[in-house]
């Protein structure tokens, strides 16, 4: 039932947006991409307890596959989005097969190395990802056959918002499945799991291909929507910056996920059109004030404020 | 040869120093052994060396005539090697029933689905809640396990156990940490075990070894000092050098 | 041969550059178990600091090494005090985040005070010419960071194997809790090790600005080259530090002179090789 209540809540901030800030619908877009490649970190941090600052390698697999596919003839939307799925579930098989093979600071380098590696890679293959000037000139056919890709990117941001509803609520059903309480075993003691009888890397990687699948998603929206694909969809920066927003929203609930990168991007927009250094000033504050006082993000603050007199119920999450 | 579990010449070295020599030893199904042995003995190296967690430096470990001291610690779990931990390891966001389903799910296999809900089958439920009742945990098994006495998390690790329907199980330290007004739940626990499971457990408290084993293994310093049944315990004098000297001071201390 | 001289030579400056600065961060993380993301801020700092010194004031390259130094070092006590503290033992997680945003601020407050160019830290007549060594001719600066590198390893390694706070060091590492009972005051030991940490970083970042210009996003553009030097030497240990840093300099120069259309491609590939092979780094210590 709060998961409806939710959803709808989501479906109404979308649409809320739409008519709030007709000319602001590029930004918005912007912000549905990049809330998907954030959920997809959560699945990786917050569900399993796998620090990862490389989160972008598998956002720009699906972008640059979904821009090379368009360039290419490819132009159906939802073609599209089906090869960034599947562009960053490959991607995110590659990514975990290597990063679990370490733990700790190794595997957080790792996850460094690997999409420095991408944007090097995305860099030197100019010929097929336009190098540094980007991959340009995307035109992307009409949605269903019917909705053209407007000049106010109305099409781009309500075809966005329909497709993260949709994957919110598969993801509700993958973190509330048993593979999902699995995965959450695992973040806790993964000793304890295996003594259970369970494997974890098999698990783990499984949740790798999902969470590429759903960052693969976000950049084929973040190409479809702005027709063009840039190195800075592979950077460490975008990676570092999306963690940010999921630890600002809180770890290991969906609703976190949205709830920061929304905050994030719309005070960013706001403070950096003044002076970027401001922003970064004020992001490291926050980020310092999340760690020492809200561990829990935004979401845990909230929910502590609203739980602190039903404290009883408990269990059900 | 109707041993249902047998470890021979099991031996562990660190570095140079032996944490396990030549340990032998073979249970029938319906064994009631306990290991005991003072501080520092080896009996949680034994524990890690027969369900997998180390890898020893010479010996078998035989689970049914098959030989499995080549298989991980999840393999073997799969093929009825369960073990309880001394200091409980439970995942403190998660309730008792979330605990024993998810145990259930996996033993099922089923513990990997993304398209299935978690408390979708109806089957798995009842025998969740089956195993809850049976260890006295029905009225927590909702709250989460953070904030149940750390008694009832004892019995949840053996419910855990359990659920994955072992043939041997260990347990290492079942009463360790639990105030003694709730050892009498784990005692009753204890004896509620399905009577055809082999069982192996460690523990200090004397009086529940007494009182649980049919057999008692003395471990010190690595190797077995006595095997016979627990009244021949207290007269040998091997043991009473090694361990219950220290014991008899302490009772008539006490 | 005279290519390969050039390579040998810029990869050997180039990575005790990157081991002066990284060497301290290897302390703070092996010794002190924080992974600290805001070291190259601190070298950021410094280089803020000695450019000031040097070119607006026009105080001597030597006496502008020693003010950012001593001005960073001062900057860190009351972030250690108040921020750092509080993180040692915590998640990895936890510290990355910390240290990421402390990395944010310093980056914003930086450029707020100094405004966002690049800052040239002017050298001396003596370290700007070239020096002929006898079969080549290199520049004085580069054997000036060589020699700055080789000082510096062997000064920790004497001050961490020979001297009594190098015992209380190795002693608090091992067990704080015993050392502490032992009458070595840990609380003294962390905010020495850390401010030595930062001294290094400080230095690095002056001396190295030649290979690591000092530009506002500084903190951020190297954060990770720094992070991966630690981890594949592996965390607090010198002679790790040393040839990870060797190691990856060669790597990265001989990339950037013999294929330069790659960039830091191989430089990645190798980290991502030697992590999976080694992943406590070459010569880290268990866990």
């Amino acid at each position: 039932m709060r998961d409806v209540a939710g959803i709808v809540l989501i479906v109404a901030a979308g649409m809320a947006g739409y008519w709030l800030f007709p000319d602001n619908l590029a930004l918005l877009t912007r912000v549905i991409a990049v809330a998907l490649l954030v959920l997809s970190i959560d699945l990786i941090v917050g569900y399993c307890g796998v620090a990862t600052l490389g989160q972008a390698a598998l956002f720009g697999a699906g972008a640059y596959a979904a821009g090379i596919a368009c360039v290419n003839g490819v132009t159906e939307p939802l073609t599209l989005i089906a090869i960034g799925a599947l562009a960053g579930a490959v991607a995110g098989l590659l990514m975990g097969t290597i990063m679990l093979r370490a733990h700790g600071l190794a595997q957080l380098v790792l996850s460094i190395a690997i999409v420095q590696l991408f944007h090097e890679a995305a860099n030197k293959a100019s010929a097929y990802t336009g190098g540094s000037d980007g991959l340009a000139g995307l035109t992307v056919g009409p949605l269903f056959g019917v909705f053209e890709f407007d000049l106010w990117g109305q099409t781009a941001y309500l075809f966005g918002l329909a497709l993260l509803v949709l994957v919110f609520i598969a993801l509700k059903f993958v973190v509330s499945s048993p593979f999902g309480m699995l995965c959450r075993g695992i973040k806790e003691d993964p000793v304890r799991i295996k003594a259970m009888g369970s494997f974890v890397f098999p698990v783990l990687l499984k949740m790798f291909v999902i969470s590429g699948a759903v960052a693969g998603i976000g950049g084929a929206l973040a190409a479809i929507s702005t027709q063009v694909v840039g190195l800075d969809s592979v950077s460490f920066e975008l990676s570092a910056n999306s963690l940010v927003m999921l630890v600002l929203g809180g770890l290991g609930t969906l609703y976190g996920a949205l709830v920061g990168t929304v905050i994030f991007m719309g005070f960013e927009h706001a403070v950096s059109a003044i002076n970027p250094f401001h922003w970064m000033t004020m992001v490291g504050a926050l980020l310092i004030a999340v760690v020492l006082a809200a561990p829990g993000g935004l979401s845990g603050l909230l929910e502590k404020i609203t739980a602190s007199g039903k404290r009883t119920r408990g269990g059900r999450a | 040869m109707s041993d249902l579990f047998r470890v021979e010449g099991l031996t562990k070295n660190f570095g140079g120093l032996a944490v396990s020599r030549e340990i032998s030893l073979a249970m029938p199904a319906g064994e009631r052994l306990a290991l005991i042995g003072p501080n520092g003995a080896g009996k949680t190296t034994f524990v890690n060396l027969v369900t997998g967690q180390l890898q020893p430096s010479a010996g078998r470990v035989v689970l049914n005539g098959e030989d499995v001291t080549g298989l991980g610690a999840v393999e073997r779990v799969r093929k009825g090697l369960v073990r309880t931990f001394q200091v409980t390891r439970l995942f403190s966001d998660m309730t008792p029933e979330e605990h024993v389903t998810l145990t259930v799910l996996q033993r099922e296999r089923k513990a990997t689905r993304i398209l299935s809900r978690f408390r979708g089958n109806a089957e798995v439920a009842g025998e969740v809640e089956g195993l809850l009742g049976t260890l006295g945990l029905l009225e927590v098994a909702r709250r989460k396990v953070g904030e149940i006495a750390y008694g009832q998390q004892r019995l949840l690790e053996i419910a855990i156990a359990l659920a994955l329907r072992p043939k041997v199980l260990l347990l290492d330290e079942p009463a360790a940490g639990v105030p003694s007004s709730d050892t009498p739940r784990i005692e009753q626990a204890l004896e509620r075990l399905p009577p055809e499971l082999a069982v192996l457990m460690i523990e200090h408290d004397m009086d529940l070894v007494f009182r649980f084993a049919k057999r008692v293994v003395v471990l010190a310093a690595g190797e077995i000092i006595f095997k016979g049944v627990p009244s021949e315990v207290a007269a040998n004098s091997r043991v009473r050098e090694a361990y219950l000297g220290n014991y008899a001071n302490a009772r008539s201390v006490a | 041969m005279q290519t390969i001289l050039s390579i040998a030579i810029d990869a050997f400056a180039y990575g005790m550059a990157l081991f002066i600065i990284c060497i301290g961060l290897s302390l703070t993380m092996g010794l002190m178990r924080v992974v600290n993301l805001a070291h190259g801020a601190f070298a950021m700092i410094a280089g803020y600091i000695a450019s000031y010194a040097a070119r607006d004031l026009g105080l001597g390259y030597a006496i502008a090494i020693f003010l950012a130094i001593i001005g960073t070092i001062v900057i860190s006590i009351p972030l250690e005090r108040l921020l750092y503290r509080r993180i040692y033992g915590s998640p990895q997680l936890t510290q990355v985040l910390m240290t990421i945003g402390i990395t944010f601020c310093v980056i914003g407050i930086t450029n707020y005070f100094f405004g966002p160019t690049l800052k040239t830290i002017p050298l001396p007549g003596s370290l700007s010419q070239s020096v002929n060594v006898g079969f080549k001719t290199i520049a004085a600066h580069r054997l000036f960071v060589m020699a700055c590198g080789v000082v510096v390893a062997l000064g920790l390694w004497f001050l961490i194997e020979k001297t009594a706070f190098g015992i209380k060091l190795r002693a608090t590492v091992d067990n704080a809790a015993m050392a502490d009972a032992l009458g070595v005051r840990t609380q003294v030991v962390y905010a020495v090790s850390f401010a030595i940490a930062i001294g290094l970083a400080a230095l690095g970042g002056v001396v190295g600005a030649e290979f690591l210009p000092i530009e506002p996003y500084y903190a951020l553009r190297y954060m990770v080259t720094f992070l991966v030097v630690v981890s594949v030497g592996g965390a607090g240990s010198i002679p790790g530090a040393v040839v990870a840093c060797l190691l990856l300099g060669a790597v990265d120069t001989t990339g950037r002179y013999l294929m330069p259309e790659f960039g830091n491609f191989f430089f990645y590939a190798a980290v991502i090789a030697i992590v999976c092979v080694f992943p406590r780094g070459f010569f880290g210590r268990a866990q």
